[in-house]
């Protein structure tokens, strides 16, 4: 059997440099790799291009990385909520590309999946179309978007194996499943690590082949971004 | 009188059919979903990776794992499901969602629809508005007739930063339903009591008014 596992947050972040482009999978605070978010807050690294669909908040999530200021350029697509990194993009601090969710989703997918680059319609006509390719197949007009190259993907997973196998709970999966395998290196904090064979293969979301290194996360604060209750 | 956000949610609620598959955007869109016809089967979905949302959890029920588009906490009803990204958008592009509601700035006469940015001043982002109005078939807008100052945000042309472009079928606001058509918007119905003339005065672009435009009826 072929192991993932690493010894912890402390070996996890190996081989990550400055000005590297890493993937962060999560949609706004929800399935965020909190554990390697936070390490790489406090470590001495910086100058990041950080690939992720939104900007977290401030003083959680990717809102630490901007805190810090470790980030130099950042991909995303809804980025609001997030004060610290609104002053940072208005005083060009930061270099920010936005990109429709559903483009962003598939070219991940597509550095998953070994695809260069495919047709999408998201954003014809618009300004995100400037420089592309446009090509009408069916008298319907796409523009082309090429998969990301990225050095590291971020990933959080409910439950994993030591062979790298992922499974995801609820919303969570979001862009986790979908960044795991798209960058050159993939690791993979859980909140519960079991031996291989201990999950129902039936089961798996994401086969460990996608993955590099798995470990447990410490600890889980799964902050909830905006609390909406009902009364009856 | 003009409707009230409420109301629009209530008039756009009239175009569910049974068996829909609805994605709601962010603001009145939302509110559609307390008003669904008793008899008819609607399923939800949240470009986050959700298929069948439910209401909102009741308090102490919140789950951090289980959140919409617009980070709120939600719950699931029976026959859910979750997904990645790649997936929810490949049921959106795919044309496997039967409609689409969202909020809009600006709409046009020839259906294009603004409501991502306004250059200096709001950058949040398109999210998945790009992806959406590209790639759904029934798209309608869920909006005020005019902004703040009280200049339409229907438009000969949009002024801001497009989302997409001929995409726009039908807007709801609080004067009237309008379609967008070949030669521009078409008045279908208008709001209790408003008269046309007011709707006239405070629509911009081609609108084509019928001889005869029935009223809005609400439940």
């Amino acid at each position: 059997m072929i192991t993932k596992t690493i010894a912890g947050i402390s070996n996890a972040l190996e081989g990550i440099q400055s000005g590297m482009t890493i993937m962060l999978g999560g949609f706004g605070l929800c399935g965020i790799p909190e554990n390697l978010i936070k390490a790489i807050a406090d470590s001495s690294l910086r100058d990041f291009t950080c690939i992720s669909a939104n900007v977290g908040v401030d003083n959680f999530g990717l809102g630490l990385l901007f805190k810090e200021k470790k980030i130099k350029t950042m991909i995303g697509s809804y980025v609001g909520e997030n004060a610290e990194f609104e002053r940072q993009m208005l005083s060009d601090e930061i270099e920010v590309i936005l990109t429709p969710m559903g483009t962003l989703a598939e070219k991940c997918r597509a550095a998953q999946m070994g695809i260069p680059a495919f047709y999408t319609p998201a954003g014809y006509g618009t300004e995100i179309a400037e420089g592309k390719e446009i090509r009408t197949f069916n008298s319907k007009n796409y523009i082309l978007e090429e998969a990301y190259k990225a050095d590291f993907a971020l990933i959080k997973a409910w439950k994993g194996d030591y062979a790298g196998n992922l499974i995801f709970r609820g919303t969570a999966k979001n862009f986790n499943s979908i960044m795991s395998g798209a960058a050159k290196t993939t690791i993979v904090e859980v909140e519960e690590l079991v031996p291989a064979g201990s999950l129902d293969p039936n089961e798996i979301h994401t086969p460990g082949i996608f993955v590099d290194r798995i470990f447990q996360g410490g600890y889980y604060e799964k902050k909830i971004e905006n609390l909406t209750n009902r009364d009856h | 009188m003009p409707l009230d956000k409420n109301d629009i949610a209530k008039r756009i609620a009239q175009e569910l059919q049974d068996g829909f598959y609805v994605n709601l955007g962010i603001g009145i869109p939302t509110l559609v979903a307390n008003y669904i016809p008793e008899n008819l089967e609607i399923e939800f979905q949240s470009e986050n990776g959700v298929l069948g949302m439910g209401p909102f959890p009741f308090f102490g029920e919140e789950d951090a794992d289980l959140i919409n588009a617009g980070k709120q906490t939600i719950t699931t009803l029976p026959g859910a499901s979750f997904f990645d990204a790649a997936t929810s958008f490949g049921m959106i592009r795919g044309k496997h969602i039967d409609l689409t509601v969202l909020g809009a700035m600006e709409v046009d006469h020839s259906g294009a629809i603004a409501n991502w940015k306004i250059p200096d001043k709001l950058i949040k982002g398109m999210g998945g508005a790009m992806d959406l109005v590209a790639s759904a078939d029934n798209i309608m807008v869920a909006m005020m007739h005019t902004d703040q100052n009280g200049n339409s945000k229907l438009k000969t042309k949009c002024s801001l930063p497009l989302t997409g472009v001929q995409c726009v079928n039908r807007i709801v606001t609080n004067l009237a339903v309008i379609d967008i058509t070949k030669n521009g918007f078409l008045l279908k119905e208008r709001a209790p009591d408003v008269d046309i003339d007011q709707i006239i005065q405070k629509t911009e672009g081609n609108l084509i008014v019928p001889d005869y435009v029935k009223e809005i009826v609400l439940n």
